[in-house]
């Protein structure tokens, strides 16, 4: 199992989903791939056949625009059939633009509005605790979201209950839809911030598969819940888009994605 | 109601695990029998709505019953995109509970005034609105939204309001009025804890020679078409009355539904608060005063059409 070829993969189907459906959002999608992937290939307890149960750990994709690369991530963890994507963003497909609520396995919540998503973790890892199940919870969050204030609402709340069984991961890509994130909105020092409310926060190169891992085996450990600042680029892993905001609007063309397929490896020339 | 509310939740929580209590930093003491008895089912989120709507969706979605309790200008203001999208998008089983509804804490001045939440909780897809007259209804509501597991917000006022019924009304359902006073050719239709001053308006009036019947709406989504229909067809004179504004509350849901009825029209008026915020009210009694519905402004303004 390498992580790299599989994030590969999964960066090629969201290139080509948007391509094909004519959605936006690929910059703000290819960021966080890496992430994904170690979750749920080395991370998470969840399978689709545990999809329900009450055990298991839960995903919340704060960021919903992004959505693409988690269905790209649920369908190779054969969460639903792969054949979905034919249709998706198309009218009464069960892959909306924005995730809807359980429109497919393995979406916990519908997202899309940001600063929900943080939120509705913490009441996941509340009703683990007060149930005195083990489960974990993870919420990945995009820097942008990180303007709301309901955010820093669920960021106050989290350590006065000791939730240890929550992670908050930044996908820290420096850019929001119109600008840099310093520019509109200053986040930094980020780490600082989530360590003066009461997380444990780590900060990592959000692309390096040992640093992902070894920040989640980190917060195993931790007494209090765990902020991992992700540094990542956007558009990760094709040359052209990466750290280049157009693309969090711009649509890839047949000859771009052909291309990216190449740079990724999953095609030869 | 307060009151009411928290003795209730306390015996409910004790017989249905799945029950959470979410308040938003206001019931000082008013908890402590709830917190001795479900200590870990009681969490207060601080002065923070957004978060504890959405945290409050996380729990449903994850099996709890999640009750969230504060001032209903906060609660249905302040945190209303997170109750559209995590409570009634996600369809879930979740019950706000706004305390203070319409002018209770008048003199708080309009911050603190819940005049058109009725409009925008009744516009969400999914969403149950509750306005209860009395602390019997309280209770009734909070068992009904409870077992029917789904979306509600249930509009309450403070404390020490006079009562409608003299215990939890038997036959108190989720979309189904109750008629408190039988009369003849016209109907008072009201809603949460004006009905009070209703009944008085009607003692007025029966001195006058007339004789209306009351019916008490107090779920305003669903509304009740069948008894709108039976009230359509036995009345000459159809008054709403509330203690929210005249746009977008139980007046404007009769109206909509009427709009379909051809058979029957009575002469229908809407009593309610008027389109600006409210400054310099007062106490509630003042407040109602000032915008005619104290039992003799209720009067006045039926007797004007009549």
């Amino acid at each position: 199992m390498n992580l790299e070829i599989i994030a590969a993969e999964i960066r090629g189907q969201v290139v080509q989903l948007s391509n094909q459906a004519k959605t936006p959002h690929l910059g703000s999608s290819l960021s966080f791939v890496d992430l994904l992937v170690s979750l749920y290939w080395k991370f998470l307890n969840i399978t689709p056949e545990t999809a329900e149960s009450q055990n298991r750990d839960r995903f919340i994709l704060s960021k919903g625009h992004g959505i693409t690369t988690l269905y790209s991530v649920l369908a190779k963890r054969d969460f639903f059939d792969k054949k979905l994507f034919k249709d998706y963003a198309e009218p009464n497909s069960p892959l909306p633009e924005h995730p809807s609520p359980k429109c497919v396995p393995g979406i916990e919540a519908a997202t899309g509005s940001l600063g929900h998503g943080l939120s509705i973790a913490l009441g996941m890892a509340l009703t683990g605790k007060i149930k005195g199940l083990k489960y974990k919870c993870v919420c990945l969050l995009s820097d942008g979201e990180c303007n709301e204030g309901s955010t820093w609402e669920a960021a106050m709340m989290a350590p006065t209950y000791g939730l240890n069984n929550l992670i908050v991961i930044v996908d820290f890509n420096k850019w929001q839809a119109t600008g840099r994130s310093a520019e509109v909105l200053n986040l930094e020092p980020l780490e600082d911030k989530f360590t003066s409310f009461g997380w444990n926060s780590i900060r990592i190169d959000g692309h390096n598969f040992d640093e992902i891992a070894d920040a989640l085996k980190a917060s195993q450990r931790s007494k209090q819940p765990t902020a991992i600042i992700a540094d990542t680029i956007k558009g990760r892993g094709i040359k052209k888009m990466e750290d280049d905001n157009n693309w969090h609007y711009r649509i890839p063309t047949e000859e771009e994605v052909k291309n990216a397929f190449i740079e990724l490896g999953l095609i030869h020339q | 109601m307060r009151n009411a509310f928290a003795d209730e939740i306390t015996l409910l929580a004790q017989q249905d695990e799945r029950i959470v209590l979410l308040s938003g930093d206001i019931g000082n003491r008013l908890f402590d029998k709830y917190k001795a008895t479900c200590p870990n089912r009681f969490f207060n989120c601080g002065v923070a709505e957004a978060n504890m709507i959405s945290m409050g969706a996380g729990m449903a979605l994850s099996g709890m019953i999640p009750i969230a309790y504060t001032i209903a200008s906060f609660l249905v203001y302040r945190a209303y995109e997170q109750i559209r999208v995590d409570v009634a998008y996600h369809n879930n089983p979740m019950i706000l509970v706004g305390v203070g509804g319409g002018l209770s804490y008048a003199s708080n001045g309009s911050t603190h005034h819940t005049l058109e939440d009725i409009a925008i909780m009744r516009s969400l897809p999914n969403m149950q609105v509750i306005c209860t007259a009395d602390a019997y209804e309280v209770r009734g509501a909070l068992r009904k939204a409870i077992a029917s597991g789904k979306p509600t917000y249930i509009r309450i006022g403070k404390k020490g309001e006079p009562s409608i019924h003299d215990k939890v009304p038997a036959n108190f359902k989720i979309g189904k009025a109750l008629k408190i006073q039988d009369g003849k050719n016209i109907a008072l239709i009201g809603t949460g804890n004006i009905l009070p001053n209703i009944c008085e308006a009607s003692k007025r009036l029966q001195q006058d020679g007339i004789n209306p019947s009351i019916y008490d709406f107090h779920t305003i989504k669903p509304i009740d078409n069948e008894t709108l229909k039976s009230i359509y067809t036995n009345y000459k004179y159809v008054f709403t009355i509330e203690e929210h504004s005249k746009i977008g509350g139980l007046g404007s849901a009769v109206l909509e539904w009427s709009i379909t009825q051809r058979e029957h029209c009575p002469k229908i008026a809407c009593i309610g608060t008027p389109d600006k915020f409210l400054s310099y009210t007062g106490e509630q009694k003042h407040a109602r005063e000032m915008v005619k519905l104290d039992p003799m402004g209720i009067y006045t303004q039926i007797k004007s059409v009549l």
